[in-house]
């Protein structure tokens, strides 16, 4: 059975990111490039990705979505190849590729035949300076980037709840605006803003290479002097600062009503400290509450108490994702039972997290989560690729290589009073955004 | 992203040209099972799937074999709900249930090192569900409000009308998770006949890849399966197709219009089906380069997205598509799709194209083939279409097979731009709803 958080909410929920330390080689070129290379030699297939440094936070005011806009233009002409000619090449070689965009980076993958990477890394290193844009593949994927916009976000009310939490959450820092740019910048992008952010961003300094899967690292390392060493460094490209939140006085609340909200549900995100590099104890710590708090239904606090000893709730959970360059939210989430109102639902769920505090942790329950943890070292070894994507997040969100690897011990050694330190931190009305989603009232209260 | 990831639930399952040694296992209680040894990792992963799944949903019990599938952890031999997850969190033991409208699958991964205790506890979950009242009730609440969700979402409200105009009265007509009312009303007698009629004996395959012998294998399968009736009801008869060529439009208040389209496709068994499946990688596969991405998306940008598919079901086939516009453009984007249609039923694809469907379809076939996980899924779904132990082997000289006038011969045949008949949601301007 579907689990219902995927039809209420959007964002993936990482349980625990952790890699197995072996069979992993890292180097950097002279200018500026990092690589993370990963092996798996139980089949002939190489997943090559390039990440940059450069997401929807970097953008400058007033130009929301260049970042997703100039990933969809990467698609398009360079100065060796043609429009679509790109993902043409690595069909006609048996592969696959996309890109995605995010706050904090936007990175391009090809999936395919080990044998391939040479030919993989050099079209990869050609668009990392080359792009040619005319005017008519602006206009046109302009046009596509909104019919994207309308299926995603404008269509879904859920997404745009999510959007105006997020933009209630952050008063000043960039997190506070969509990936996909809000549609009344979005409809205005022009040539001009792309390049201009991509002159900047996509340079080697500011950009990581992973490859995962069937290779050899000294090949890979020859490959990646060969195709992205002769590349140019932006000069000047300065340390990664956005502007800061001001410090939050007053939770903010938000009531999102519309006819197609056809479950409703209350969440609530407070700020939180993201993993920092070198310091990452206070985010294993959240990462544990989050899984404590609301992870299986049957064992979590939140599931056994709403949905389980009181039948109060019909799905609860808790979500907190470190992997982020500046500060990100750590989130509750209760849908209510029917015949409960958002009230009573939130009521509840404050009733809980205060009784957790009072009690605190389990140590069976943390004993559990951790052989969990431990198990997901093993089990990550069959994926690879998401190995090699939990590599290029974090790289680009503040961390090295060290703190990824580290992360698993760093886990394993929280303690139960860490956790309740942790959601001390944490748990202030005043840092938080509280949102309701619901159909319209007026039809209930003129019963 | 620069495009959707295709959903490959009704896609073909290629399955991967790499050097795989698959060995058939059959158990001491006679079970057949296929299994890849892969020892490097010290887990294994498991695939069960059992013919006829929610097609076996008995009349006015829509719903029956979804809900079940929640509960199957639910409460299970001695152990409760609380019980049961608790035990699977400390054995680190990954497991998912689930109903689909032809079959029922059983996903697991265990560790090497809490193999017994974890094969335990599926066992009571695949042979002893309690089906608790309390736990019935809990898991139909969440059963619910799925269903309350999807019912306000363009994309399902387009497959939910889609099915019910062109099924009749097939099990297919209406959606797997059933409705409000059928699912309101279902009983605990009515979930365990689900389970009784669902997990038999006869209908059942297996695939396991990790860190686990044949003769291990054999004795697992025996202790999970050994135990379920010998066999279950009939499967449903094959599906009629009750919809001809036009359009269904379905007012909902939304700025884009999703489309979801087709009209009768062909079998697997077919003498023409890989010429049917390289067309349609030419024709809508969704990558960059098939005809329908290129003239609706690369050249008018009228969407974000839009594929063609072969469905391919136990007792339908149909040949698919979707595509959603804004109001004001899924007109045209509809009339460039019929004309695409057209085109390619009257000529075929040419050389070149030919060419680079076949070299894609060849060279990503082995890139499936990555991870125990996945392998185990490919073995089971093997078994489950029928397909022969060495079909890995052969795949790709089919695909290399298909000539020109294959593929000119099966579009001539299957693709009726007349018969499309297009469902779309929204409130699109330009259209003539003809239903």
């Amino acid at each position: 059975m579907r689990r219902l958080i995927a039809c209420l909410l959007a964002p993936a929920m990482m349980a625990f990111p952790a890699v197995a330390a072996e069979k992993i080689t890292t180097f950097t070129l002279d200018n500026g490039l990092e690589a993370v290379v990963l092996e798996d030699h139980r089949a002939p297939v190489v997943v090559h990705m390039l990440w940059y440094k450069a997401g929807a936070a970097d953008e400058a005011p007033g130009v929301s979505g260049i970042a997703h806009f100039l990933e969809h233009l990467l698609f398009k002409a360079t100065d060796k190849l043609e429009a679509g000619e790109f993902s043409a090449v690595v069909e006609a070689n048996g592969g696959s590729d996309n890109a995605f965009t995010s706050w904090d980076y936007t990175a391009y993958y090809q999936r395919i035949a080990a044998d391939r990477l040479d030919l993989m890394m050099g079209m990869e290193a050609d668009r990392m300076r080359n792009i040619r844009l005319t005017g008519e593949d602006v206009e046109t994927e302009r046009k596509v980037i909104l019919e994207e916009r309308a299926q995603r976000t404008d269509s879904d009310p859920g997404a745009l709840f999510g959007e105006q939490r997020k933009a209630a959450q952050y008063l000043n820092h960039p997190y506070g605006r969509p990936i996909i740019g809000w549609r009344h910048e979005a409809s205005e992008l022009s040539r001009d803003d792309a390049l201009t952010f991509y002159r900047k961003y996509y340079a080697p300094n500011a950009a990581v290479l992973i490859v995962a899967g069937d290779v050899d690292p000294a090949e890979v390392e020859a490959l990646a002097k060969k195709h992205y060493g002769p590349l140019e460094p932006t000069v000047g490209l300065e340390a990664r600062t956005r502007p800061e939140e001001p410090p939050q006085r007053a939770e903010r609340r938000i009531v999102y009503e519309d006819p197609q909200a056809a479950q409703p549900y209350v969440i609530r995100t407070y700020i939180a400290p993201e993993r920092d590099a070198g310091d990452q104890e206070t985010a294993a710590a959240l990462t544990m509450l989050a899984e404590i708090l609301g992870g299986t239904g049957q064992t979590s606090v939140l599931g056994r108490a709403l949905q389980f000893e009181s039948n109060k709730a019909v799905y609860t959970s808790a979500f907190y994702s470190g992997v982020n360059y500046d500060d990100t939210t750590f989130g509750v989430f209760i849908v209510p039972a029917p015949g409960v109102t958002l009230q009573e639902g939130e009521d509840d769920m404050d009733a809980v997290i205060a009784k957790f505090m009072e009690d605190g942790v389990d140590p069976e329950h943390l004993t559990r989560v951790k052989s969990q943890i431990r198990a997901s070292l093993i089990y990550g070894q069959d994926d690879v690729a998401s190995l090699g994507r939990e590599y290029g997040a974090a790289l680009t969100s503040g961390l090295t290589v060290k703190d990824v690897q580290e992360w698993p011990a760093i886990l394993d050694a929280v303690t139960e009073e860490d956790i309740m330190e942790a959601a001390r931190l944490v748990f202030d009305r005043k840092k938080a955004v509280t949102g309701w989603f619901r159909k319209p009232m007026t039809q209930e209260v003129s019963q | 992203m620069i495009r959707v990831v295709l959903a490959t639930c009704f896609a073909l399952i290629a399955l991967p040209a790499a050097a795989i040694d698959i060995k058939e296992v059959t158990s001491p209680g006679g079970i057949k099972a296929w299994l890849v040894e892969e020892a490097s990792i010290p887990f294994t992963a498991l695939e069960i799937r059992f013919k006829g799944g929610a097609s076996l949903d008995a009349d006015g019990k829509r719903g029956a074999a979804y809900l079940m599938s929640g509960l199957l952890d639910e409460g299970a031999g001695d152990l409760t709900s609380t019980e049961f997850a608790l035990a699977a969190e400390e054995l680190a033991l990954k497991y998912d249930f689930d109903a689909f409208s032809d079959g029922f699958s059983i996903s697991a991964q265990f560790l090497s090192e809490n193999r017994d205790a974890s094969l335990e506890l599926l066992r009571k979950a695949i042979n002893e569900p309690r089906f608790d009242q309390d736990a019935v009730d809990r898991v139909r609440g969440q059963v619910l409000s799925i269903i309350a969700t999807d019912d306000e979402d363009p994309n399902d409200i387009a497959g939910k009308t889609f099915a019910s105009l062109a099924y009749g009265d097939h099990p297919y007509a209406t959606k797997i998770e059933g409705t409000a009312e059928s699912v309101k009303a279902l009983t605990r007698d009515d979930l365990v006949a689900s389970h009784q009629a669902l997990l038999t004996r006869d209908r059942v395959y297996v695939g396991a890849v990790g860190d686990i012998t044949a003769e291990e294998l054999g004795v697992i399968v025996d202790q999970l399966l050994g135990a379920l009736p010998a066999s279950g009801p009939d499967l449903p008869s094959a599906a009629p197709f009750l919809l001809s060529g036009g359009e269904t439009v379905v007012p909902y208040d939304t700025p884009q219009s999703v489309a979801r389209f087709g009209h009768v496709g062909i079998e697997r068994t077919d003498p023409d089906f890989f010429a049917a499946f390289v067309m349609n990688q030419v024709l809508g596969s969704g990558g960059f380069g098939s005809r329908l991405m290129d003239e609706v998306r690369e050249k008018r940008g009228l969407t974000y997205g839009v594929y063609s598919y072969l469905a391919l079901r136990e007792h339908a086939n149909l040949m698919m598509g979707q595509v959603s516009s804004s109001n004001d453009s899924i007109a045209e984007a509809i009339s460039v799709i019929r004309d695409e249609w057209a085109k390619m039923a009257e000529n075929g694809v040419t050389e070149q194209e030919l060419e680079k469907a076949k070299t894609y379809l060849t060279g990503a076939y082995p890139l499936r083939f990555d991870g125990n996980a996945r392998i185990a899924n490919i073995l089971a779904a093997m078994q489950f279409d029928h397909l022969p132990i060495d079909y890995i082997d052969t795949r790709n000289s089919k695909v290399e097979a298909v000539t020109l006038e294959d593929i000119k011969r099966v579009s001539k045949r299957l693709l009726k731009p007349e018969d499309l008949h297009f469902v779309v949601v929204g409130q699109p301007t330009g259209l003539d709803a003809s239903n």
